[in-house]
């Protein structure tokens, strides 16, 4: 899986490109901690529009960054979710603590 | 029930061959001609099994997968996934939505999204032995738009 980052104006934009599962996780974990750690942003967009697969690893991945981005006092966004990640999502109520946005089809 | 079709592959814990994995396994299951969203929940639901042998059956050793997938008459994909590893003590608490004993890197939601994602789930366990979980899945027959069939 490929990470690619964007800041602008406070908001750091974290694009996720490939599959995500617990083989690609530890150092995805790694490498958002680092790079909220730097930027430390008043809101994080997690994009997934170029992810074509994720598993419950996603799950664990996207929970630590709201916590981390709850103690920053700043928001998170998971945004141009696919549909498969979004089942996913949806699956295991994360829709119902964190702001998901759907992909266009 | 008679299936027309199985195949039994085998291959070492290593993370690598998650991927591997879902791959195989959703290659074989095409032959029912499922729809891409169907394959993708087998994708999904191969992952978190062969994930969880990966993490939580074999923690400090890498050590034999076993996955076995038929094909039954009545369009049904049956896919088992065993390892020999340290087993679960209590299964139900163990498929209980957020249960995990894999500390800050796991949600404990692999069962949840393995039930949600096929029709139905059965683990087996033994502790020190290993552990079984069996799932299926019933493909939707297409016949719209399909040339000589
Ligand atoms: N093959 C297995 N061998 C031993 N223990 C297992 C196995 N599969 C699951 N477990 C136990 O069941 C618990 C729940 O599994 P489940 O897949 O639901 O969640 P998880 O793996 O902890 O987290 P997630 O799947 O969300 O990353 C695990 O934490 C582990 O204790
Ligand atoms: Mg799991």
């Amino acid at each position: 899986m490929k990470i690619i980052s964007t800041k602008r104006e406070g908001e750091l934009k974290i694009a996720f490109e490939g599959e995500l599962d617990h083989h690609a996780a530890r150092s995805a974990l790694s490498r958002i901690s680092q790079l909220i750690d730097i930027e430390l942003p008043r809101k994080l967009v997690l994009d997934l529009s170029s992810l074509s697969f994720m598993d419950s690893s996603g799950i664990a991945i996207i929970v630590h960054s709201y916590r981390r981005m709850n103690e920053l006092e700043g928001s998170l966004v998971i945004s141009n979710v696919p549909g498969q990640a979004y089942k996913v999502l949806s699956a295991a109520g994360i829709n119902r603590i964190i702001q998901v946005d759907k992909a266009l089809v | 029930m008679n299936y027309n079709n199985e195949m039994n592959l085998s291959f070492i814990s290593r993370s690598i061959n998650e991927s591997f994995a879902r791959a195989a396994v959703s290659a074989f299951a095409a032959q029912l001609d499922p729809t891409l969203e169907e394959l993708e929940d087998i994708k999904t639901a191969v992952s978190e099994a062969v994930t969880n042998c990966i993490v939580h059956a074999y923690p400090d050793r890498v050590d034999r997968i076993y996955i076995r997938a038929r094909l039954f008459e009545d369009n049904t994909i049956e896919i088992v996934i065993r390892d020999k590893g340290v087993g679960i003590s209590d299964i139900d608490k163990a498929r209980a939505p957020m249960f995990t004993t894999g500390g800050g890197e796991r949600s404990g939601m692999g069962f949840t999204i393995m039930e949600s994602f096929m029709d139905s789930l059965k683990v087996k366990s033994k502790q020190g032995r290993g552990t079984t979980v069996i799932m299926r899945k019933r493909i939707s027959m297409r016949y719209a738009g399909r040339i000589g069939a």
